[in-house]
């Protein structure tokens, strides 16, 4: 019995076949840099989580400075734009009800007048808040504005009005992300993204196709063995992945401004080894499936937690804390943390070493399970 | 090269397999097969569609698993040593398993790389000439007739020069000209040396081959040369020419120990395994108006006996 040992010339027979496929195979290739693109026009331009000029609409009683200062300071906050007054409540209640507006801001009429009786006037803001995150900001934005929007137009003897201190001054400092921009979350995960679901989908292809095409039964005629056309059948594909890391990384640069502090190389170097994991994920699914579209439906059943469960889409800690296991398990996960640590932290190796070791493990048993079911013989 | 080999190969067999069966569910495919091929012999295969043939072939070049059954292939264990096989055998599948979206000379050239051929790039060369495919080796595989793919077929499994080629139904839809070109090829390859196990249709193929044989619902009826094949089958058949022959076949087909009653143009064959009691039943429908020969039966007539045969014995 001879043992099973890799030989380099094998190897490198499925490499450059593998690539012949490729740059033949025009609109996959197309795909695999349409995919990012899209991914990025779509999750960079179009995703916010902090969103403004919310349509609002007023039903003020009292037309007073104050109430007036109060209507101009919520405009000035971004978050509000008042598209219509509301008469009446029942009116008013119509507009939310349907959508019109997604806020409702009711003045009393005797508000300025009891503002400066010092008897604390209520302002009722009603929102519709069937989306919290869509309202959540503005509504913080909003009690922020309560404790300094009247200091200038209570001067002297009536600054005892002001809002007071509490007892204790909380400073938050924002780090990495001071002005909570979307895109600085949202960018260094598409690399995650658009990595999972292209890479994960065309290696799973990869035995399938052999094995619906019927070039299978000759692969397995010949010497060739399960490792030499694993890493053949990835090797190429990581080259790909590279492209797409790239050009991610540029529109990052040159079209969101994303910070880069950390090392480039480290992010690169890194990268190779959750394309790595990725690629030999879609190897063990295309060992396990029957057909192409068999290999395509799982590959899309690892892309969905992926996406939803890795913390790209929904902060990870918010999480129960099963799911937050399942998070755990993906590689996705793993290299979110270590994209957004590298680029918005400047993360070093030893920093993210924590997050490096879960993806070399996914990497070697995703690896395994492969080789152990890529079948030698057709029994 | 023979160096390299294990000399254990008894009496220069290069396949000598013993009780060779095959399972898939509780469906025997293959049953019992015993088999010897000697170096530089082209065996024919033959049998009807699903009778184990492509499945023996598999076991032979290790794609398969025996699932009982000895034996050796070019020296090799069958059921252990299937990767020391695959290095020395020429494979040639049933269906066309190259790459399609990969040149003719892209194909060789991987083939050529996986088995690690010395001089690889002249090889090929060489390769794409004696195959006349030196003008076509940019052609994408997926782009050619039928006869030119299995011409690709037979270059790449040829390219690492293998000991023993294993060709199943190499020549299924391919035109005369090009099978006879086929079959001049292969007993030139046979002349060098080559062991030769082809399964095929075609009884003129058959009769090229130097041994043959037949398999049917997974059990090897007959084998042997030509004559052995013949001579065994203990079949008489007489030819008859002469008017009205379709009332005479129906007639014929009426009586006992007439077995096969089968028209080649104006010439009817009817064969029978009972050579005494076919005799008698043409004696009794024997007219002058039809003359009457007695023939040597031909392979087709052996080989459907032996099915009808088979089909009473194991279905």
């Amino acid at each position: 019995m001879n043992p099973p040992r890799f030989t380099f010339h094998r190897f490198w027979a499925i490499v450059l076949k593998e690539f012949i496929q490729m740059k033949r195979d025009r609109v996959t290739f197309g795909m695999m840099i349409g995919i990012p693109l899209m991914q990025l026009i779509i999750f960079g331009f179009a995703i916010n989580a902090d969103p403004k000029h919310l349509p609002a609409a007023i039903r003020s009683a009292d037309q007073g400075p104050f109430a007036r200062t109060l209507i101009v300071a919520l405009k000035n906050s971004g978050y509000f734009n008042f598209v219509r007054e509301a008469p009446t409540e029942s009116e008013a209640q119509r507009l939310l009800q349907v959508g019109a507006v997604q806020f409702i801001i009711n003045i009393p009429e005797d508000f300025s007048r009891r503002l400066l009786r010092g008897e604390r006037p209520t302002v009722l803001i009603e929102a519709d808040a069937t989306d919290p995150a869509a309202v959540g900001p503005a509504v913080s934005a909003t009690r922020a504005l309560a404790e300094s929007v009247f200091n200038r137009d209570l001067p002297g003897p009536l600054s005892r009005l002001r809002a007071k201190p509490g007892p204790v001054d909380f400073r938050i400092h924002a780090h990495y992300n001071p002005e909570n921009i979307t895109q600085y979350n949202i960018v260094p995960g598409l690399m995650g993204v658009v990595l999972t679901m292209t890479m994960v989908v065309i290696t799973a292809l990869a035995i399938t196709r052999e094995r619906e095409r019927g070039t299978m039964e000759n692969l397995l005629a010949t010497p060739v063995r399960p490792f030499e056309v694993m890493t053949g059948k990835i090797l190429p594909y990581i080259a790909v992945g590279y492209v797409q890391v790239t050009l991610i990384l540029l529109a990052a640069h040159f079209i969101f401004h994303v910070p880069m502090d950390g090392s480039f190389m480290l992010l690169y170097g890194v990268s190779l080894f959750f394309i790595a994991a990725n690629l030999a994920m879609g190897i063990t699914f295309s060992t396990l499936a029957k057909n192409q579209l068999q290999a395509v439906q799982m590959a899309f059943f690892f892309f969905l937690p992926s996406i939803l469960l890795s913390g790209f889409m929904f902060p990870f800690r918010g999480m129960p804390e099963w799911a937050q296991w399942i998070g755990t398990c993906l590689p996705n996960t793993h290299f979110l943390r270590i994209a957004r640590g590298i680029l918005l932290k400047g993360n070093g190796l030893a920093e993210i070493a924590p997050e490096l070791w879960p993806l070399l493990l996914f990497l070697t048993v995703a690896m395994t399970v492969g080789v152990k079911r890529y079948r030698q013989t057709l029994d | 090269m023979a160096a390299h080999f294990p000399s254990a190969a008894t009496d220069d067999f290069v396949i000598d397999v013993a009780g060779v069966t095959k399972r898939f569910g509780d469906k025997t495919v293959v049953n019992g097969i015993n088999l010897q091929v000697r170096r530089g012999e082209i065996y024919g295969f033959l049998g009807p569609n699903g009778s184990g043939k492509t499945t023996f072939i598999r076991m032979l070049c290790g794609l398969l698993t025996p699932d009982a059954g000895t034996g050796t292939c070019l020296g090799y264990d069958v059921r252990t040593q299937q990767a020391e096989i695959k290095r020395h055998v020429g494979y040639m599948t049933q269906k066309f398993s190259y790459y399609e979206d990969l040149s003719i000379r892209e194909n060789l050239d991987f083939i050529a790389r996986i088995y690690a051929v010395p001089d690889r790039a002249a090889v090929v060369q060489k390769s794409l000439e004696r195959l006349g495919l030196q003008n076509r080796s940019h052609q994408l595989a997926g782009q050619l007739s039928g006869g030119w793919k299995q011409r690709l077929a037979l270059a790449a499994c040829l390219i690492h020069s293998p000991q023993l080629l294993l060709l199943d139904e190499p020549t299924a839809g391919v035109d005369p000209k090009a099978r006879r070109e086929f079959w001049d090829h292969i007993h030139q390859l046979t002349a060098d040396g080559l062991t030769v196990l082809i399964t095929t249709h075609y009884m003129d193929e058959a009769e090229r081959c130097h041994r043959l044989a037949y398999l049917a619902y997974g059990n090897l009826l007959t084998r042997g040369t030509l004559d052995e094949v013949l001579t065994t089958a203990k079949l008489s058949t007489w030819t008859v020419v002469g008017p009205n022959l379709r009332v005479l076949a129906d007639q014929l087909r009426r009586q006992p120990g007439v077995e096969q009653v089968v028209a080649f143009g104006t010439t009817l064959h009817v064969s029978g395994r009972d050579a005494a009691l076919l005799a008698a039943a043409i004696a009794q429908i024997r007219t002058p108006a039809h003359q009457w020969t007695q023939v040597r039966s031909g392979l087709e007539d052996v080989f459907i006996s032996l099915m009808d045969e088979a089909q009473d014995n194991f279905s």
